[in-house]
This record gives C-alpha cells, structure tokens and sequence, in this order.
C-alpha cells in the first residue's frame, strides 16, 4: 500500500451552477521518502490539493489516505492531531510569529506536546541545527534574513519529526542562490527518509524533485520523472538525519 | 513554550490594548468594592454612633392625649395622663432577657419652675447615667452636688447668671456649679439638678417623668428590647428612637440600591469594554491562529490561548481594582459620614470576591472571542494554501 493515496479527489467552490471546480478527478499514489513536484499555471489546482493533502480543506468528493488513514473521515479536532503527527508545513510567506524568537517559533508546534521545556528546547535547537541557523536562536524575525526566515520555517515545520513536509512555494520570495541553498536543504531531508510534496512554479526547483504531478484546470497529469534517484529507505525512529 | 507562554507573550506584545482591558476592568472592579466598602463602612459608622452616643430607647408614662387641630390652627388639646412612673420600677429592666445589652439608664424627673422672673424647665437628673447618654454634654465647671445647679447654655445666657452664682427654686437656694458648653439641643435651656433634688423640688419623690436607656443593639434587634421593656413595664409606653436610624438606614439602602444599579452598569461597560477587544484582536490575529491549526493546534487549544490571556488581565485587575477601590473608599468616606476618622480595613472576603468576579467577567466577556478563534478555518485563515 502506498504511503500516500489520493481516489478520485475533487474540489468544488461554490454550489450547483456557480460552482467552480478547482480539483477534478485527482487520483495519485506517492511512496514513503518520496520528493514530488506539483507544478502548473496560477489558478490550476496546485494550492487546492496541497491544502487537502494538509488536511486543512476537505474535498468535495473522493477520498484521500494517508498510511491507511482517511484523513477526512477523521473528526476536526482528529485532523489537528493528524496535521500535528504526520505533517509539517513550510509556506511562501514563511508565516512566523512575529512576537516569538526563532527558536520559540521552532517550538511552536511543541507548545501542545506534552514534554519537559528542557526536551523541547533541545529539539528545537536540534532542528535549527539542522537547517544551519543554531546561532539565530534568539532572534526575532525582523531581524533573520528572507532566506533566514524560510530555514526558521523548515526547522519548524520538523521540530516534530514528520514523515510528510509539505512545502508551498517554499522558495517564491528567494533569490536564486538562496533558492538552491533552501533547495539543498529539503534534499538533504529527503535524504532523511522525509517524504516531501512541493508546489512550485520553478522549474530548477522543480529539478529537485523525483516526480512532478502536473496540474492544467484542476486536473492532474503525471510527468515523467526529471530526477532518476532511489527512494531513500524509511528511518525507522523518526530521526532528523540531516547531513552536514 | 506552552500556551501560557504565547498568550502572555501576546498580551506584552500588545500593551496598549491589553492595558485598555485592564482598565475598564480595573474601573469597573474599582467601582463594585468602592460601593461595597462604602456602604458597609457606612452602615458601621451608624450602628457605632447609635450604639456610643446616646440613647435610642425612651420610656415615658402611657397617656391619651387628643389633640385638636385644623388647617395648622390647634385649637387645645385634652389630656388624661396616668400617673408618672414609679422610679423604683425602673430596676425590673435589670431582669429582662437582653439586661446585658442595657448600657445605661437614665431616669429623668421633669417640672416647670420659676426663677427669678424666667418660667424654666427643671430636669433632675442621674448624672453618672447621663456620662454615657449624653456625650456630647461638656460641662465648664463641675457637676452639682445636692445643693447645685448645672445650666444650659441659653438658660445661663437669658438668665445673666454664672458659675458661683446662686439662685431661688421654690424656697430652696442653688449655687451654679457649671454651664453646658451649646449643644445644639433642648439641653441648653434647661436647668439641671441631681434626681433627688428635681423630685424634692417637684414634691415627684420616688417618681420620674420619663427615662432614657442606651441599648446596645448591635446583635439583637432594637425591636427585641423594646418588647422586653414594654413586657416589665406594661405601665409605660416604651418607644426606640428610631426615627433618625430610620431615615438615615433608608438613606442608605437608597444609595445601595442605586449604587448597586450604577455598578452593574460599569460591570457590563467593562465586560463589553473586553468583549470587543478581544473580539479585535482575534481578528488582527487571523494569519497567527492559522498557522497554529495548521501545525496541529486543536480548536481548545485556541480557545484557550485567548481565554488564558483573559484570566491574566482579569486576575490583575480584580487585584488592582480592589486596591483602588479601597482608596476611593477612604477618599470619599468623609463626605458620607461624620465621623474624621477613615478607618476601611482590608476585607479579605471582599478582595477575593473582587478577584472571582474580576476572572467571571473577563472570562463571560471573552468567550465568544474564544469560540470564534477556535473556529477560524485554517484554509481562510492563511490564504496561502
């Protein structure tokens, strides 16, 4: 059985003759440790599915299964702690508390967790380790560098050691050199044993990626793979196997 | 970090408008134990003056008297007294439940005499009894022994006579051996002698017009004594004074009533005061809460977020509000009472009672708040998604 399994998902907004369909049809399968594309032209349904597979917007129609679990068969308050096992979050506009240092940010999802502030202070610093900014700890984030902010943001995103990172458009407001250098990182996590599913509009990130899913007018097509690497072995232990 | 943390973070982070909460908070809270206080600091200083100062209980002979009038004229009246009371009946007051409560009695013998060219009225009195009766008397000179007279200020005045001097009632010579300082009362035209010597001169022996006892009531009811007396002494008409206890205990359950209206008011002011701030903040904070239900917050956890900070300014200002509230107390105590002195101890039933209803307030006044961040979608809430 695959990882990830997504049976005929559709989305539509709005009702009978108004309504817009921005999913049609979307059948996939992602393995665990895969790193997949989602590329298209604005408005084609990439942002759609990314936030069905993030469990935050549930489909018209079909089903979406995730090691086995129908995630919109869970109850809403069962879908946060889906999002909090299985997921991590990285955005385009980073999304960080503006009042919470770097490393409070990191912690963030840990704040519901129940573990000594010691443990998650450690797994914080663990993460931040892992994305290069250790010496950013206190920092706030007026004062990190875009580049900075989208590594804050990865480091949060895996604080929690989830099998999934879903990550859009995690390089839209970089440079190019900072591009590669964010690019090496969900690599490197990859790497890890992270499943990673990626909407972008660029294509040398896109070149990252195994597999791309192509999307035009809410479908979806598959194109060939543009990277040919094995599928890295699932870590067992949910370790960060970052490599320096 | 815990949602303790980011709540308090979130309130530091906005000052100003954690510090508007407190303050209509606080204001209300303020105002709630400043009524309070002031009412029960009010209620003390009368039930303190009525039972220090004075007599508020009069025993007079029971008589009918028919008054005619009409229009404001009187046209006379006619009068079937009894007998005056029989002094020696006075001591039955001793053996009534509540004797313990009877901090004095006064017996009073009462005659119109003429002295010099003045009608005056005599009053003979027991004046060991009258120290506790009558506290505001302060006497120029000294208390008169058998042979003496204490007069009233006017009675002195009209009279043109001093200390030392004497005069004539009924044959018998009396040297003034005082004059009351004014009081402000009928005291000050009258003459004053021992009992014994006012019944002498009356030819009242063993007999008194009417008698005055200082009840202490502040754990019976005033009601109660007058019952008892009134069983011993089916012979008189025992009455309290109730009439200016009346008129200033109603003043003050006027002014609780509307004190108690004008704090229920600022009590919804200050809970609508941190209903719409919150409900202002949530929605500044539409992008945080999304990223908090997008890395897994549950919707209690939100919730909790906001009512945490809640309950962090409530419990501060239910602190603060007590403590101001007690020094408006003390501020305008004065203009309440007569008394100069503005003792308002630290009633700690109070302050935790200003506390809770401080965190009830904050708490009722953010729920809804809570509940629409809870539900916030996360989709809607990012918009990046």
């Amino acid at each position: 059985m695959s990882f990830i399994a997504a049976q005929d998902l559709a989305k539509f907004y709005g009702s009978g003759d108004a309504a817009v369909p921005a999913l049609r049809g979307a059948n996939f399968e992602i393995e665990t440790g895969e790193f997949v594309g989602v590329m298209g032209e604005s408005g084609s349904g990439k942002s759609t599915l990314l936030s069905i597979m993030g469990a935050m917007n549930a489909p018209t129609s079909g089903m979406l299964l995730v090691d086995g679990i129908d995630v919109y068969g869970l109850r809403s308050e069962q879908q946060a702690d889906f999002r909090r096992e299985f997921l991590g979050f990285v955005f385009q506009s980073f999304y960080l508390v503006s009042y919470l240092t770097v490393i409070e940010n990191v912690m963030l999802p840990l704040a519901i967790v129940p573990a000594a502030g010691k443990r998650k202070k450690a797994l914080a610093e663990e993460a931040l380790a892992c994305v290069g900014l250790a010496d950013k700890a206190g920092r706030l984030p007026n004062q990190i560098s875009g580049g900075e902010k989208e590594r804050v943001a990865i480091a949060r995103a895996i604080v929690n050691k989830p099998p999934i990172l879903l990550a859009d458009e995690p390089t839209g407001n970089l440079d190019t050199k900072t591009s590669g250098e964010i690019m090496e990182l969900l690599l490197k996590l990859n790497g890890g044993g992270m499943t990673i599913i990626m909407v972008t509009h660029s294509h040398p990130c896109a070149r990252y990626a195994r597999r791309i899913l192509h999307m035009t007018d809410g479908r979806l097509a598959e194109k060939d793979r543009l990277r040919k690497v094995p599928t890295a072995a699932p870590v067992p232990d949910r370790q960060l196997a970052c490599v320096n | 970090m815990t949602l303790k943390e980011i709540a308090y973070r979130n309130l530091m982070r906005r000052k100003g408008k954690a510090a508007f909460i407190l303050a209509g908070l606080m204001i209300a809270v303020a105002t709630v134990v400043t009524v309070i206080s002031l009412v029960d600091a009010m209620t003390h200083d009368i039930n303190h003056k009525l039972e220090k100062y004075g007599a508020n209980i009069l025993i007079v002979p029971r008589t009918e008297n028919l008054t005619l009038s009409y229009g404001g004229l009187s046209l006379g009246g006619v009068s079937f007294e009894m007998e005056e009371i029989q002094a020696d009946r006075l001591a039955e007051l001793r053996t009534i439940t509540n004797a313990a409560n009877i901090a004095a009695l006064g017996p009073l013998v009462l005659g119109a005499v003429q002295v010099s060219n003045h009608r005056v009225l005599l009053a003979g009195v027991d004046f060991e009894s009258a120290r506790i009766l009558k506290p505001w008397w302060k006497v120029v000179g000294t208390l008169p022994d058998q042979n003496g007279t204490l007069l009233g200020d006017e009675a002195a005045r009209v009279m043109n006579l001093t200390i030392g001097d004497a005069i004539e009632v009924k044959g018998r010579k009396l040297l003034v051996s005082g004059v009351l300082e004014p009081t402000g009362s009928q005291d000050d035209q009258l003459i004053f002698t021992r009992l014994a010597t006012a019944q002498s001169l009356l030819e009242k022996t063993g007999r008194v017009s009417m008698a005055e006892v200082a009840a202490l009531c502040k754990d019976c009811p005033i009601e109660d004594m007058v019952r008892q007396i009134s069983e011993k002494l089916p012979e008189a008409r025992v009455m309290a004074i109730q009439q200016v206890v009346k008129s200033r205990m109603e003043a003050i359950h006027h002014f609780q009533k509307f004190s108690y209206g004008v704090s229920v008011v600022v009590l919804l002011v200050g809970s609508l005061v941190v209903l719409v701030t919150m409900m202002g903040s949530v929605r500044e904070r539409t992008e945080e809460i999304g990223i908090f239900r997008a890395i897994g917050f549950r919707k209690s956890h939100v919730a909790r977020i906001v009512l945490i900070e809640a309950v962090i300014v409530s419990g501060l200002a239910g602190l603060i509000g007590y403590i101001l509230g007690l020094g408006a107390t003390k501020s305008v105590f004065r203009f309440f009472t007569e008394s100069h002195s503005v003792s308002v101890p630290i009633n700690w039933e109070l302050a935790a009672g200003a506390f809770c209803l401080a965190l009830f307030v904050g708490l009722a006044s953010s729920i809804y708040p809570a509940m629409l961040a809870a539900r916030m979608d996360p989709n809607d809430a990012l918009r990046a998604l």
